[in-house]
């Protein structure tokens, strides 16, 4: 795979400013991207809703992610200095391929257009709360974990 | 196969959202999150579009599922709308997050409609 041959070429240097470190930074975000997107296709496929039902595996993944990436952030920008491909790779390439709007809001328009305004509803805005809650919640634990271990 | 094709789109929407956001951070210099704002919008206007044609198998797994969802974002998102409000910047959050939904769905909806007319 070219993208991880990128990725690995990157390493040597912790300089991300170049040509080759934005070969690398760029690698890294699609590896990430690809990584993430087949996980929640294989999650969506796994637990598919009928049309007009809430969207459970979307959200779950939505949600799950929004913790993650609380946890990530404080995790290399308060606890120690990561590597420069890390947020790439993990932020904006597997988290942000796992998590999605765009699925989000045609789940929205599919329960509208299949007849159920309140499911459609209760999951846009579930979803934004949920999802809210889960960065705060992701910044708060990691934060207080090692607070209590430093 | 369906796979192969989620992961090339994926890594095909990932980098443009990433480009995307540093290009109009770049040109805006505002700390309101425009570029996740124009991505997500973007997306979700060309998966209005698809859904509407209707695209499904190979077509809808290459830019669908995998170009779109990875050119959108709910984390990073979230991540920004949270950011916002423990700034002490609420009203930004909340029409950040108001303004990415309804701004969302009405390109969704332009999109389908945009389907239908060719």
């Amino acid at each position: 795979m070219a993208a991880s041959g990128k990725l690995t070429a990157g390493l040597g240097s912790r300089d991300m400013t170049g040509r080759k470190g934005e070969a690398a930074t760029l690698g890294a975000v699609a590896a990430g991207g690809a990584a993430g997107a087949v996980a929640r296709y294989a999650l969506t496929a796994a637990f598919p809703h009928p049309p007009g039902t809430f969207a459970w595996a979307t959200f779950g993944i939505n949600v799950a992610g929004c913790l993650l990436i609380g946890v990530l952030m404080v995790l290399i920008t308060e606890v120690r200095r990561a590597h420069p491909l890390v947020r790439p790779f993990l932020g904006v390439g597997v988290l942000g391929g796992f998590t999605t709007f765009s699925t989000y809001v045609a789940d929205v328009r599919e329960a509208l257009a299949a007849g159920a305004p309140l499911t459609a509803a209760a999951y846009l805005a579930g979803t934004l709360v949920a999802a809210l809650a889960a960065v705060t919640a992701g910044v708060l634990l990691t934060r207080a974990m090692f607070r209590r271990r430093t | 196969m369906t796979y192969l094709l989620v992961a090339l789109g994926a890594a095909l929407g990932a980098p443009l959202r990433y480009l995307t956001d540093r290009v109009i951070r770049a040109r805006t210099g505002s700390d309101f999150p425009w570029g996740t704002l124009a991505v997500n919008v973007a997306g979700s206007a060309l998966l209005g579009f698809l859904a509407a044609l209707p695209a499904d198998g190979a077509p809808m797994a290459l830019l669908g599922t995998g170009f779109c969802g990875a050119l959108t974002t709910y984390s990073t998102f979230g991540y920004e709308t949270v950011r916002l409000v423990t700034e002490g910047r609420r009203t930004r959050a909340a029409l950040n997050a108001g303004g990415s939904v309804a701004a969302g769905l009405t390109a969704a909806y332009g999109g389908a409609l945009l389907a239908t007319w060719i």
